[in-house]
């Protein structure tokens, strides 16, 4: 038992991570509540070295230390757009380290000692998962493998499988707590977490991080339950508890369940998208025929996506938005919920960009006035748009409430290539009469844009 | 036995917290939540250090250590990465910054 005045300081920690949730949920109080949680760690972790006191304090400070770099030059390195598999990477090493820490905990586990051991067990088997699931969907956001969903024919047999095992060797370790069974109880843990996520597309991939977010949440709280640790009880629980509610409204968000969005693929096989363009015939433009269409517009919107992003042309982007709000123009950008590559996202990258506020505009409320616009544009976006999740049952993406620009006068397409979007299906929208497509890069597409449309 | 059921009672009212406090959150703020909740998790960190603290052999010890690089990746990284999405944020103040660059 540590020292009374070690268990309010951990108390303190937790009202803390309490708050700084709180705070995270609203933009006004956002950033205080993530540096309140930051305190809240840092306090965390000065009470444990006082407290405890631990050996080998020289060796753990370099740990630390280490740990600090990489976390500090990781995320101050990284590119805004390549900021979700960042969050995937962050998971897994955490979920990683709460089975490390159950595992080692193993030789303090007694026989008796039953709700201790489930705890551990648990701990181990989801610590794996979570850990092996993120690497996962780094590797598929960072396009290190297909994006598109990868099954087998026996998948679902060997995931299941892997399930059942994974309940009966905690079983077993349950009954006999040693290390080498722990470390098997590990090894099923990796591989039914790379089976968990090998058959989610790359839309969906974003939701899996969350689920496995929650996942590592609630290992970190079975690890405090092991430890008897009531912060890490505290603090697991909660991000378990928000981050299974966070991942329900962001499937939510794309009109699809859960359990559609993990076992859809293997179900069905039918959210396999084509990933491959046809040939029919499409009408493409130069800058200057969409720079008069744009020029002569009363009414505009902007569908911005991640290839807006990639091809860093936001502030292109902005200036041309600048440039027709000066002719008159009224422009606004519909902000898809799943814009970019993960909820939010979106609203992330163009702030970056120092894009107003004001004319960021939800897909709800923005949605009926397509009808009365002129001209959509769409940089770098496909599936946020694409009629298929309206009227093709078989779509990976049907039931996901779109943008739409369906229903405009004119459409134009700012696309690198034919080639289908994120969730590798074909976008009827393309191949509509009243389609205008300007390949190319965004970032160049849209400053010849915006050189034409000085010029009308 | 009252131990376990004091822990029992704790992780229950956790969750109801847990679900409460994030209850009304924007879809805008989907990604920085989630990054900051990762973060969280990451207090893993103090399990890590007590167990390595404890440890006797120096197989654990390396484990350990290697868990403590790991939890402090999270933690860390995590608090940080969500920092820099937040700043985005910023009012119109942001754009002096962006044009005096």
């Amino acid at each position: 038992m540590i020292a009374t005045w070690a268990q309010i300081g951990y108390l303190v920690a937790a009202v803390c991570f309490i708050v700084a949730l709180k705070g995270l949920s609203s933009p006004k109080t956002a950033r205080t509540g993530n540096a309140l949680g930051a305190a809240g760690a840092v306090l965390a972790v000065v009470i444990t070295f006082i407290a405890y006191k631990p050996d080998n304090l020289v060796a753990i400070l370099i740990a630390l230390l280490i740990g600090t770099v990489g976390g500090v030059v990781g995320s101050r390195r990284v590119q805004m757009t390549h900021m979700p598999q960042l969050v995937a990477l962050f998971n897994g090493v955490g979920g990683g380290a709460a089975a490390l820490v159950a595992l080692m905990e193993l030789g303090e586990v007694h026989d008796g000692e039953t709700v201790a051991a489930i705890a551990t067990a648990f701990t181990i088997l989801v610590g794996a998962i979570s850990f092996s699931g993120s690497i996962v969907t780094f590797a598929k956001l960072q396009e290190l493998m297909t994006t598109r969903p990868v099954t087998f024919p026996g998948l679902p047999v060997l995931f299941v499988a892997g399930l059942l095992g994974g309940v009966a060797v905690s079983a077993w370790l349950v009954s006999e707590p040693r290390v080498w069974v722990g470390v098997l109880l590990c090894l099923l843990g990796l591989a039914v977490g790379v089976m968990l996520v090998l058959p989610v597309g790359g839309a969906d991939v974003p939701i899996v991080i969350s689920l496995l977010n929650a996942f590592t949440g609630l290992t970190v709280a079975a690890g405090g339950y092991v430890l008897g640790n009531t912060l890490l009880l505290v603090a697991g629980t909660l991000v378990g508890a928000a981050g299974t509610l966070l991942t329900k409204l962001m499937a939510d968000a794309m009109g699809r369940s859960v359990f559609n969005i993990l076992f859809g693929a293997v179900r069905g096989g039918s959210t396999l998208g084509g990933g491959t363009a046809s040939e029919r015939p499409v009408i493409s433009g130069s800058a200057e025929d969409v720079a008069i269409l744009l020029g002569y517009a009363q009414r505009v919107i902007i569908v911005p996506g991640y290839g807006l992003a990639v091809a860093q042309a936001q502030h292109t982007l902005r200036d041309l938005v600048e440039e027709l709000q000066g002719r008159g123009v009224k422009v606004d950008y519909a902000i898809h919920p799943v814009a970019g590559r993960m909820p939010g996202h979106m609203n992330v990258l163009l702030a970056e960009a120092q894009v107003p506020y004001e004319q960021l505009r939800e897909m709800d409320e923005i949605n009926g006035d397509f009808k009365s616009t002129d001209v959509v544009l769409v940089v770098g976006a496909n599936d946020v748009v694409n009629p298929a999740a309206r009227t093709t049952p078989s779509a990976p993406i049907y039931g996901m409430p779109i943008l739409n620009a369906d229903e405009a006068q004119r459409v134009i397409f700012l696309k690198r290539s034919m080639r289908p979007g994120f969730a590798g299906i074909e976008n009827e929208l393309l191949y509509d009469p009243r389609t205008t497509l300007l390949f190319g890069d965004a970032r160049e597409s849209l400053a010849k844009l915006l050189a034409s449309v000085k010029t009308v | 036995m009252t131990e376990s059921i004091a822990l029992l009672t704790i992780f229950v009212l956790a969750a109801f917290v847990g679900v409460e406090v994030i209850s009304k959150v924007s879809a805008t703020l989907h990604t920085p939540l989630m990054s900051g909740a990762n973060a969280i998790h990451g207090v893993i960190l103090v399990g890590a250090i007590i167990v390595t603290g404890q440890a006797e052999s120096t197989l654990v010890v390396v484990v350990g250590l290697l868990a403590v690089v790991l939890a402090t990746v999270n933690m860390v990284g995590g608090f940080v990465v969500t920092d820099r999405m937040l700043e985005m944020f910023r009012g119109p103040g942001g754009r002096k910054k962006e044009l005096n660059k």
